[in-house]
């Protein structure tokens, strides 16, 4: 077939690494996206949720006589309603309660026609309670003496880890020194801003509809069905917008199956919303422990062994937060070369909040003990940390005593980066040379690094995702996939994706992702998974396309489809750009000729990786990585505050997808780190929460913001899409530490217990003064 | 329930008029009378930003201050940004820059960035962070925040030149 070329020819050029901006943001940015909050259903009723305000007791009586008669109430449900419901990790909760455990108890829920309806009938409700003694840290609620919270669960051991490797006393024989230290990382929360909401409604055949604002639709099925006595399979989540998650929604918390039960009980829909006040004593939280670590090493500097003795502090109830030690683990043996570690974990029942995932889960609470435990190690040596830190570094190739593969390891690359750009070594000196020296503020500079599963972690017996891909007749793409889109930028990524390997404008890709009854599997958004796993996935499903397409043009226009290319929107000779035919009209002549053919391809992407197993010997991720931070701050000596000047970063991101992405995952991601490391604190006084507002829990500001280098070492990853690896809980992980030796560096003090509030680093210099006098 | 009363003020440029209970907010009147959702509520206290608007001329928190005392008055909502050809300068520029990520806290930071420029256009970055203090926002870490409200600062002031 002749083909007329008019066109000029079109040039090959990359998206991969180009700046992409989010199809979601103008939107987002004029007020127009309908958040979860903002939905309203026609009939749509507003639960409210009754809390305990208090740690532990028993339910003498409770009476909901009075607000069951207020105009307006349509269902008050009590832990009776919701008696045997039992969900949750080990299946320790129930979305009513009949006993407390907690603060934030849920003891009883109100659907009204109001949300002023519904806060009256909650005051109408008389509850009498006896209160019990507490258990408000895991190391009394170990003791034999301390009250026992649960039948099933003897001196309120909840769950257990271990990973031993080598043989730890020869190992202790031959070290010359030993850093040995007890840290205790607090309990902080995500502080979304949009506050938690469900709304669920059940059609007239019992199936559920949940628009929800979770993160891991799939699973959030089969957890959240037995709160309800139902099947997974008769629930469809749906998942409108949200107000950030980082963690915080992936699992079900009680107010989502109250929704539900209200619903069911009311035969209409019904909204929880929480208040920020309800959000700061009922979310989750990041998971509190206490650390003992040791780390020991030659006087060359070689790492000898590392041990953690670690007690979790487990709250009332089992989310995700008492399972990070599998990363606590990684981290503890995998953090430098470490031939000989010895780790175990216990967590404890208490009767304080209960933590779930929070951004670097688990990483965040270690890091912050391997890395500071580095800097007092190579202090010890008396060796510069960068050398210390370098000797130790692996390199790629190698297999930690876990068996992570770290096929891919530029970690020495991104050491030297980020030391160099910030002057470190010198910059080391001449701070600790100025230590002893009189002046109120204290410059410091602190190095820290860490390393983070980056290609997914195999937690659950599948790390994978399905797509599904159409092109239609007028070369619209759609991807359906199980993505979530939460803030984090996967709907930017999807879209260059696609326009990279079909050739089609960013602005002709749609992506369906948020309806479980249309998209296909995926696991969650977690463990810095979703652009390795779904741009895979989308990859992948491109590629298919794409082959479909190019055969169709072979037996249209007589070239090898080999030689031809998409570009631009058209279908091209690959070598000299010229094109042949647009991609539309192509797709409609598949469409309509004498075997018609549409461009539908199906794809499930499974990474390369093995499962956790209950030994912890295998390769959970398909990539590694590892961060660097290097933290410049002063020190106002007099008053304890700590102004972080500058961070430089340098992290391996395997390659850059999307740069403007990237940058602004790090960013965010340094800011938790932040809050995390200088001002966010849940004051916790016998399991209640004395700061439930932005007032008193203080989150970073803009002023506070540093300033940022951000270097991004491509170490180009085997199983990654175009070399990536995953990026987004690195940053949050590696600041504490680096701004922690900084203080050491300027001050001679360390902190143990973040965050490095003015009072605590006041008191430490106040008391060293004390001690040198 | 509580005593309602008839206010008239102008927003987003138009006349309106609405029944309101004295003890509602300006916040509450805008998403649930109005239908106005992009001003967000995020803490209720004054202390996130996230509900701000502009009353005649200058930025508030709106779940602070009761819809009665809209009365008269001129009100500006994030919805009332948009110039007839789309985005207006300050909304462009955060989606140019990447500013937005779950995009909650925006309405408020954009309309507090969009009146710090029209008050101060020669705005520098260190008075761009010190004038967003009281907007919180979880996701970005402020820094594409103010790269946005840099380039409208400098397209304003070549723009004069």
């Amino acid at each position: 077939m002749e083909q007329k070329v008019t066109a000029a020819s079109i040039e090959k050029k990359s998206l991969i690494g180009q700046r992409v901006k989010k199809p979601d943001a103008p939107d987002k940015a004029t007020g127009k996206t309908r958040y979860i909050n903002d939905m309203v259903l026609p009939q749509m009723l507003i639960g409210k949720v009754l809390f305990a305000g208090r740690p532990h007791a028993k339910i003498v009586s409770i009476d909901v006589s009075a607000a069951e008669r207020l105009p307006g109430v349509h269902a008050v449900l009590t832990g009776k309603d919701a008696a045997g419901l039992k969900f949750g990790f080990v299946r320790d909760n129930v979305p009513l309660k009949e006993k407390v455990l907690c603060e934030h108890d849920e003891i009883a829920a109100v659907a009204a026609e109001t949300e002023e309806i519904a806060l009256k009938a909650l005051d109408l409700i008389k509850v009498e309670y006896e209160d019990l003694p507490g258990v408000f840290s895991p190391e009394v609620g170990r003791e034999a003496s301390a009250p026992q919270l649960r039948e099933n669960f003897p001196d309120n051991k909840s769950l257990r880890f271990e990973f031993k490797h080598g043989d730890l006393a020869a190992a202790e024989a031959t070290s010359d020194f030993i850093a040995d230290n007890v840290f205790r990382p607090h309990h902080v929360t995500h502080c979304c801003m949009g506050t938690s909401c469900a709304i669920a409604d059940f059609d007239s055949n019992g199936k559920l509809t949940i628009w929800t604002q979770t993160q891991y639709p799939y699973n959030y099925k089969m957890d959240l069905a037995p709160a309800l006595g139902i099947t997974p399979g008769d629930i469809r989540v749906i998942q409108p917008p949200v107000g950030g998650a980082f963690g915080s929604k992936l699992d079900v918390y009680p107010y989502e199956p109250i929704a539900a039960l209200l619903a069911r009980k009311t035969g209409r829909p019904v909204k929880v919303i929480y208040s920020r006040e309800d959000e700061f004593r009922a979310s989750p939280t990041r998971q509190a422990a206490i650390i003992h670590m040791r780390t020991g090493c030659k006087r060359d500097g070689t790492i000898t062994f590392r041990t953690a003795d670690v007690l979790l502090d487990n709250g009332a109830y089992t989310s995700w937060g008492p399972t990070i030690p599998v990363i606590m683990m990684r981290t503890t043996s995998g953090h430098y070369r470490v031939p000989v570690v010895d780790f175990k974990a216990q967590a404890i029942y208490t009767n304080n909040p209960y933590a779930g995932s929070f951004r670097g889960y688990g990483n965040v609470q270690t890091t912050f003990a391997t890395a500071q435990q580095m800097d007092i190690l190579a202090d010890q040596v008396d060796m510069d940390p960068l050398a210390f830190h370098i000797k130790n570094a692996q390199k790629s190739g190698e297999v930690t005593p876990q068996k992570s593969f770290l096929r891919e390891c530029v970690l020495a690359e991104c050491l030297e980066t980020a030391a160099r750009t910030s002057d470190y070594s010198r910059k080391r000196k001449e701070y600790a040379a100025e230590r002893g020296k009189p002046g109120r503020y204290k410059k410091g500079i602190g190095l820290a690094s860490s390393i983070h599963n980056a290609g997914g972690a195999k937690i659950h017996k599948s790390d994978g995702i399905g797509t599904i891909l159409k092109v239609d007749d007028y070369a619209r793409v759609t991807v359906i996939t199980g993505a979530s889109e939460i803030g984090q930028g996967i709907d930017a990524v999807i879209n260059l994706i696609v326009s990279e390997e079909l050739g089609v404008p960013l602005e002709h890709v749609t992506i369906v992702n948020n309806d479980s009854d249309i998209a296909p599997w995926d696991v969650g958004v977690h463990a810095s998974r979703t652009t390795f796993i779904a741009g895979n996935g989308t990859r992948r499903a491109a590629r298919k396309a794409k082959a479909q397409i190019l055969k169709a043009a072979e037996k249209m226009l007589g070239e090898p489809a080999e030689t031809l290319e998409l570009r631009g929107g058209s279908v091209v000779r690959d070598q000299c750009g010229t094109p042949l035919i647009k991609l539309d009209r192509l797709l409609r002549q598949m469409h309509f000729q004498a075997e018609p053919e549409l461009v539908m391809v199906t794809d499930y992407y499974e990474p390369n990786s093995e499962p956790e197993g209950a030994d912890h010997i295998s390769n959970h991720s398909a990539a590694y990585s590892h961060a660097v931070h290097v933290a410049e701050i002063t020190v106002d000596t007099l008053t304890g505050e700590i102004k972080v000047d500058r961070i430089t970063s340098a992290q391996d991101v395997g390659r850059v997808i999307n740069r403007m992405g990237l940058e602004a995952q790090t960013e965010g991601g340094i800011a938790i780190g932040l809050g995390y490391a200088l001002s966010e604190n849940m004051q916790l006084e016998r399991g209640l929460l004395k700061n439930p507002c932005f007032r008193d829990y203080k989150l970073i500001t803009a002023p506070e913001m540093p300033e940022l280098e951000m270097h991004f070492i491509e170490s180009n990853c085997a199983e990654g899409p175009y070399g990536a690896k995953g990026v987004s809980e690195l940053p949050t992980i590696v600041i504490a530490p680096a701004i922690a030796n900084a203080l050491f560096n300027a001050t001679g003090v360390r902190i143990f217990n973040p965050p490095l509030s003015p009072e605590k680093v006041a008191r430490a210099i106040h008391e060293k003064q004390q001690q040198e006098k | 329930m509580s005593l309602e009363t008839e206010i008239k003020f102008t927003l987003n440029g138009r006349p309106v008029t609405a029944r309101v209970p004295v003890t509602m907010k300006t916040l509450t009147m805008l998403r649930e009378v109005l239908g106005l959702t992009g001003t967000k509520y995020a803490c209720g206290e004054g202390e996130c930003g996230a509900c701000t608007v502009k009353v005649d001329g200058i930025t508030l928190n709106s779940c602070l201050m009761h819809a009665v005392d809209c009365d008269g008055r001129e009100v500006v909502t994030i919805e009332g940004l948009k110039t007839p050809d789309g985005m207006n300068a300050m909304q462009q520029a955060f989606v140019d820059h990447g500013a937005v990520q779950c995009g909650f806290c925006m309405p408020g930071m954009i309309m507090q960035a969009d009146y710090l420029v029209g008050e101060n256009p020669s705005l520098t970055r260190e008075e761009a962070q010190r004038g967003l203090e009281g907007n919180l926002c979880r996701c970005t870490g402020y820094t594409k925040v103010l790269d946005a409200v840099e380039s409208v600062v400098e397209k304003k002031c070549c723009g004069r030149r």
